[in-house]
């Protein structure tokens, strides 16, 4: 420890500033490179890794198809999952204790099962219900027929993904001031429209980010349906290592294409945040942004160097 | 809970008076913050509610626009029982989009402003005339312009609420609640979140509306505006009215020790 004292300077003396030096930091970052290189190296030359054959299948067709079918089930399953979600959240908060403790029900319900689970049980409906009619006179569906193994797995993720979705709705609405609907409701604003209009645009401030967890989450819970052979991206993979026997090479093209469809997942997600932050704060920069203003300044750098 | 409605109180029904309160009640749980509050308001008429804290003056003006529930009394607003419907001798309970429709007759301001923080001035103010009355939306333009000159904001139409400062942002409440054309506008307290500074230009809005004629009911610690600007001011205490009568006489001469003690506090 050094004791600091104070010197008389002259008061128009030149001081000059010593910056203070980060020999740990540089030493930490240095190992953590060499860590990296020998393992970059390591997975680059093992020949079992068969990046020729990754390569190959990375363009695979049915790969290709794969993916298509994993992206399908994301979409639909996040979608049915928003819009219960909303509903439910809705629910949760109703006057009607019926209402809201048939919403807590099914939130508990679905979060407390694994969703594995829940999808073999959807998969094996037939087995309960082997003649589904709504209770409507007339209505007489083979369960076998309806409950396809692509069918089952959009309700198993959907329905679940609605229980989580719905806590995450629930809490952006309750996010939104109370002034907020007092103030629509006084204007004669109706329930509805205060909820449309004033309310859920400004709980997507809050809502949005975990969507965007949600969405990747749920992009790679699909891997889940393989279970009920349903061509996704997995499984697809699993088809074609069962017969050539490549099944790392394999393993990693899936991997691969998730990793670029979170990647682009993730992006999309940024941006969507920073629209539903308008009016909020002044927003940092996009990378973007600021590799524009890097490239436009130099000429004023240097002026300002000169 | 049902009011029933002696048949002589009926015939004389659509009373000429905008707020018409008869023995107001209102508790919650075992908190009695109402306990019978009689007051008439006549239309054009400006009338002040004054009061220590917690004496119930945001409650009732929250009762006269039906965002509390009344649970005695009676309670009426240009000759119609606010949240209910008269139907013989019985009153009955309005559906929610009945009592918006009944709303949208009363302009209200808050405290706390509450503009919509993700819409413009301009579409704060078109919001509920173009959702709830169904208007067209070029006429309804026309008329927030308007407005918004009036309360001297024309240029921060397409502003966000949070750009501007606390008075603007008042000013522009206003102007969203005048944009509905109400026969009545409470004011609860418009000007105790602002710094001192910029209270004058709300007030100075607020007595443009009153010389215009417009019946109001204004919560408020500023003295010097209820002196200046109500017709008969109010005060309140433990939810009930001790002393009501023109500002020279509540305020310059009051009766009540409650009201001396009280207006000595606040000078
Ligand atoms: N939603 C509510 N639930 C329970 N109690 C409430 C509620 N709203 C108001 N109160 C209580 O009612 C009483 C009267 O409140 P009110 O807001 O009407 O007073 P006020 O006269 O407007 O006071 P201030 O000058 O502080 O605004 C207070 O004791 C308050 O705690
Ligand atoms: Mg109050």
């Amino acid at each position: 420890m050094s004791v600091m004292t104070s010197i008389p300077v002259a008061a128009d003396t030149d001081l000059t500033t010593v910056p203070r030096r980060h020999p740990l930091r540089w030493l930490t970052g240095l190992l953590l490179l060499v860590v990296i290189g020998l393992l970059v190296a390591d997975v680059a030359t093992n020949p079992r890794f068969g990046w020729a054959v990754v390569w190959l299948y990375f363009q695979d067709v049915s790969i290709f198809h794969g993916l298509l079918t994993t992206l399908e089930l994301t979409v639909i399953c996040m979608a049915i999952g928003i819009v219960l979600a909303v509903a439910l959240a809705v629910m949760r908060l109703s006057a009607n204790p019926v209402v809201r403790t048939f919403a807590f029900g099914y939130v508990s319900f679905f979060r407390g099962t694994p969703v594995l689970v829940q999808l073999l049980f959807w998969f094996n409906l037939a087995a309960l219900y082997p003649v589904i009619s709504f209770g409507l006179p007339g209505v007489h569906l083979d369960a076998n027929t309806l409950i396809t193994p692509f069918m089952a797995a959009v309700l198993g993720l959907g329905l679940n993904e609605a229980a989580y979705m719905s806590e995450i709705v629930r809490a952006g609405i309750l996010s939104v001031d109370h002034g907020q609907t007092e103030a629509a409701g006084a204007l004669g604003l109706t329930r509805g429209q205060t909820l449309r209009r004033v309310v859920l645009p400004q709980a997507m401030r809050v809502i949005v980010p975990p969507t965007g967890n949600e969405t990747i989450g749920m992009l790679k819970t699909t891997a889940l349906v393989s279970v009920l052979a349903v061509h996704d991206l997995l499984y697809s993979s699993q088809i074609i290592y069962a017969k050539n026997f490549q099944t790392i090479p394999l393993l990693i093209v899936a991997s691969l294409w998730y990793l670029v469809v979170t990647t682009v997942l993730g992006v999309g997600q940024y941006y969507l945040e920073r629209r539903y932050a308008r009016g909020n704060r002044t927003l940092p920069p996009t990378p973007l942004q600021r590799l524009r203003r890097l490239v436009g300044t130099h000429a004023n750098v240097d002026r300002s160097l000169r | 809970m049902t009011i029933t409605v002696n048949s002589r109180t009926t015939a004389t029904a659509p009373s000429p008076a905008m707020v018409r309160a008869v023995g107001v009640r209102k508790s919650f749980g075992s908190n009695e913050v109402l306990q019978g509050i009689d007051l008439t308001v006549e239309q054009g008429e400006v009338v002040c509610l004054i009061g220590p804290s917690g004496s119930g003056k945001s409650t009732f003006l929250r009762c006269i626009n039906h965002l509390e529930r009344t649970d005695g009394g009676q309670l009426w607003v240009a000759g119609a029982p606010v949240g209910y419907e008269l139907r013989g001798t019985r009153l009955h309970e309005l559906k929610d989009r009945d009592v918006c429709r009944q709303r949208t007759g009363v302009g209200m301001v808050f405290q706390h402003f509450n503009l919509f923080p993700h819409m413009t001035v301009l579409e704060n103010l078109m919001e509920a005339p173009v959702r709830a009355l169904r208007q067209p939306k070029a006429r309804v333009r026309e008329r927030a312009l308007g407005l918004l000159e009036k309360v001297g904001l024309a240029e921060k139409a397409s502003a966000y609420p949070r750009s501007l400062s606390g008075g603007q942002q008042q000013r522009v409440a206003i102007a969203r609640a005048l944009c509905m054309e109400p026969r009545l506008m409470l004011f609860d307290e418009p000007t105790s979140a602002l710094d001192p500074e910029l209270v004058g230009d709300v007030l100075a809005v607020m007595r443009d509306l009153a010389a215009s004629g417009m019946t109001m009911v204004v919560v408020t610690h500023e003295i010097g505006f209820a002196r200046d600007v109500a017709d008969r001011v109010a005060f309140f205490d433990g939810g009930r009215i001790v002393e009501i009568g023109p500002p020279a006489q509540v305020l310059g001469n009051p009766e009540h020790p409650r009201t001396r003690e009280f207006l000595a506090a606040v000078r």
